[in-house]
């Protein structure tokens, strides 16, 4: 008993669970939603948990209104963010281009099942990469976060919270329905130990504020109504001062920023993992569930002898390009394992321009991948 | 002369000097009424500028928040309240007013506006009803009249309208009035009390548009339009006087419905109280019954 004692608390939990708990320790103190399988369990469980440290929990009428709210609530100083899943994120997508515009930050989660349409509840698909890149309408920049354990479902709630607060744009997280139901044994660190970034505020007297206004780093302070800056939000293209303009010397000078604000970050905001990388000749490259998947191939075909390796993407969006570019020298052969048809192997093909041969395993049959299954792809490899 | 002297001092205390005027509106519209009203309202009650969080839509009534200096939001098409509901219960303490259109409220945002209603968070909502889209060059909208042309009803509209104030009074809204853009020392009397009013409140205002609807429908200018309203509003008072006979026709302004209800963020606070509580929230047997009891929906 007493050995036990000392070891860290553990806790039995599933990934929507890790993820609500990471939006509270993010800060998070509004959360508004529409309920849809597979992602329920995090606006339940925000349902019981956010009264009790003062926040609110509203279920809406529907998933256009809930970021709509969202976004209201940012725009009065809480941090916000809501959760769905494929119907309701196609629900999303033009207040996902407002916050972009109007760079208010929030998170949106989108626990990913088999689509289109009502698809398949509920059984897990990543069919929604390339929508969470480019599914609302106008070039805009995106943060697109992927978790592969329930552990990194908390990390990555409170990650998406640090980077939409710092970026001032909406961030999604990209779980699937396998991450966001398992369970597992996870010891959540202390609310002490958790990084917490605010999004800047302006410190000028507010006849100076430009809210609009370009920085060295890109991303302008943000007023927070009430609190004395006044100025004008809108969804339209606008000046540095939040007007709506058709100036040619305003419309690309903003269109520019909104990009660079994020493209010149791509170091603090890009992560990437890798497994046994060193020597290896052919490597998987894999995102969330699918991950796990790939894991137990590498250490099977490793066991054989086959020196293979694993490229886990954590950050989705902008498409870690660095990290398939460092391994392409090492590598002739790249397995890209997913639950879509071939959406980030695309990506994966583009960086690789033939210098290596990109091999995409798809499976769409509304359960996880195999890690036989990516075997099959290995030359080399005898079941 | 007074009188314009102070209208036109509190315009430049409240209009956005950094904001290149012209505005949007075409001559003889009603959108700049509305906007008049709602600074001298502001005025009047004293709330400070900080304080105001004026929220709109898409369309020409949706343009209404650029041009005063408050914090102000002009969000998507339909979807105005979801972002004032999420500022209001955000930040309470401030006073959230949102400019909508006909189509803007009842047409894409028709789910939203019965929803604020039922959930009667502490909003003011203003809906500019000028029968028509007239941002987009004139089409037909909920409101648009059964008979009447549009430009894409050119053979007639077979259609039949919402009418506004009943929609949301069955929804739920605390406070539901209506006037028009003729009758403006009215106008400024229910936006006071649908400012000041916990828990939702919307005013319809009847308004025209000259350059779509009228050409349209051969109903003349502006000023044509005012006569008619005119000619045809009823105040509420005087229509409980009035035969049916009589009030054919015609239709009311004034204030239509007053009543109490908890608002939503009086409600939340009990959630929020017995999330607090140690123990998990037990409901009472004997509350059970009662209820369902009054809970009138059936
Ligand atoms: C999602 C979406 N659909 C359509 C439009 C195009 N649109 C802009 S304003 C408008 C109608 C405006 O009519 P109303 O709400 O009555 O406002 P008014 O212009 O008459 O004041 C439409 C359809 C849009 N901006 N967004
Ligand atoms: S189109 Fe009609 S509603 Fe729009 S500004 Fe002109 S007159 Fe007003
Ligand atoms: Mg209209």
């Amino acid at each position: 008993m007493k050995m036990r004692a000392e070891e860290p608390a553990k806790k039995l939990m599933q990934g929507n669970e890790a993820c609500a708990e990471g939006a509270i320790a993010a800060g998070c103190r509004f959360y508004a939603g529409y309920p849809i399988t597979p992602s329920s369990e995090i606006a339940e469980v925000l349902s019981y948990r956010l009264p009790a440290v003062g926040g609110t929990f509203i279920q809406m009428e529907d998933e256009i209104a809930s970021l709509g709210a969202v976004i209201g609530a940012s725009l009065a100083g809480a941090k916000a963010m809501t959760a769905t899943s494929g119907p309701g994120f196609s629900l999303m997508q033009e207040h996902i281009g407002f916050a972009c515009m109007a760079e208010v930050p929030c998170v949106v989660v989108n626990v990913m099942r088999g689509g289109p349409s009502t698809g398949l509840p509920t059984l897990p698909a990543q069919g929604d990469v390339q929508q969470a890149r480019w599914g609302t309408h106008g070039d805009h920049p995106i943060i697109v976060l992927t978790p592969w354990s329930v552990r990194e479902c908390f990390d990555l709630t409170v990650r998406a919270f640090n980077l939409s607060e710092k970026y001032r744009t909406p961030v999604i997280l990209l779980m699937d329905e396998v991450v966001g139901h398992m369970r597992e044994n996870v010891e959540l660190p202390n609310p002490e130990e958790v990084e917490v970034l605010d999004r800047v505020k302006p410190t000028v007297p507010p006849e100076w504020y430009i809210p609009y206004e370009d920085t060295p780093f890109g991303v302008p302070p943000m007023g927070i109504f009430g609190e004395g800056y006044r100025y004008h939000v809108t969804g339209l293209l606008h000046d540095v001062r939040g007007f709506p303009t058709l100036r040619e010397d305003e419309i690309e000078p903003f269109m520019r920023r909104l990009f660079r604000k994020i493209w010149a970050h791509l170091n603090d905001i890009q992560q990437w993992e890798t497994y046994l990388m060193e020597d290896a000749e052919t490597a998987i490259v894999a995102y969330g569930s699918v991950a796990r998947s790939a894991m137990r191939a590498v250490v099977e075909a490793r066991e054989v002898g086959l020196r293979m390796g694993l490229l886990r993407l954590i950050t989705l969006w902008p498409f870690c390009r660095k990290a398939v570019e460092s391994i392409l020298d090492g590598c002739k052969t790249l397995i890209v394992p997913e639950m879509n048809l071939g959406q980030i192997s695309r990506e994966v093909k583009r960086v690789a321009q033939g210098r290596a041969q990109v091999r995409t395993v798809s499976r769409v049959l509304g359960r996880l991948i195999k890690p036989e299954e990516i075997l099959e792809a290995v030359e080399g490899w005898k079941a | 002369m007074e009188g314009m002297k102070s209208g036109r001092s509190l315009i430049y205390q409240y209009l956005r000097h950094d904001k290149k005027f012209p505005h949007v509106w075409c001559p003889g519209c009603g959108n700049g009424i509305l906007l008049g009203s709602l600074i001298r309202t502001v005025h009047k009650l004293g709330y400070p500028k900080d304080d105001i969080v004026l929220v709109s839509g898409i369309g020409c009534a949706g343009r209404l928040p650029v041009y005063v200096d408050f914090n102000t939001l002009h969000t998507t098409h339909g979807r105005a309240l979801t972002f004032a509901t999420g500022i209001k219960l955000a930040k309470p303490h401030l006073k959230v007013i949102v400019v909508m259109g006909d189509g803007d409220a009842t047409a894409i945002g028709g789910n939203h506006l019965i929803h604020a209603a039922r959930r009667n968070v502490n909003l003011t909502a203003v809906v500019m009803n000028n029968s028509i889209y007239g941002m987009t060059g004139g089409q037909y909208s909920p409101t648009t009249p059964y008979g009447l042309k549009a430009s894409t009803a050119p053979h007639g509209h077979v259609e039949h309208g919402f009418n506004i104030s009943r929609l949301v009074e069955a929804a739920g809204a605390a406070f539901v009035a209506r006037c028009t853009v003729y009758h403006v020392p009215l106008m400024d009397r229910l936006l006071t009390q649908a400012v000041e009013k916990q828990g939702f409140a919307i005013l319809e205002v009847l308004s025209h548009c000259p350059t779509h609807f009228n050409k349209m429908n051969l109903l003349g200018g502006a000023v044509d339009s005012m006569r008619w309203m005119k000619e045809h509003a009823v105040p509420v008072e005087k229509a409980k006087r009035m035969a049916p006979e009589a009030l054919k026709g015609k239709f009311r302004i004034g204030v239509l419905v007053d009543r109490d209800i908890p608002d939503y963020q009086t409600e939340y606070e009990q959630v929020r109280r017995r999330a607090k509580e140690a123990a998990p929230y037990k409901l009472d047997p004997q509350e059970i019954s009662k209820m369902l009891e009054s809970h009138q929906i059936y």
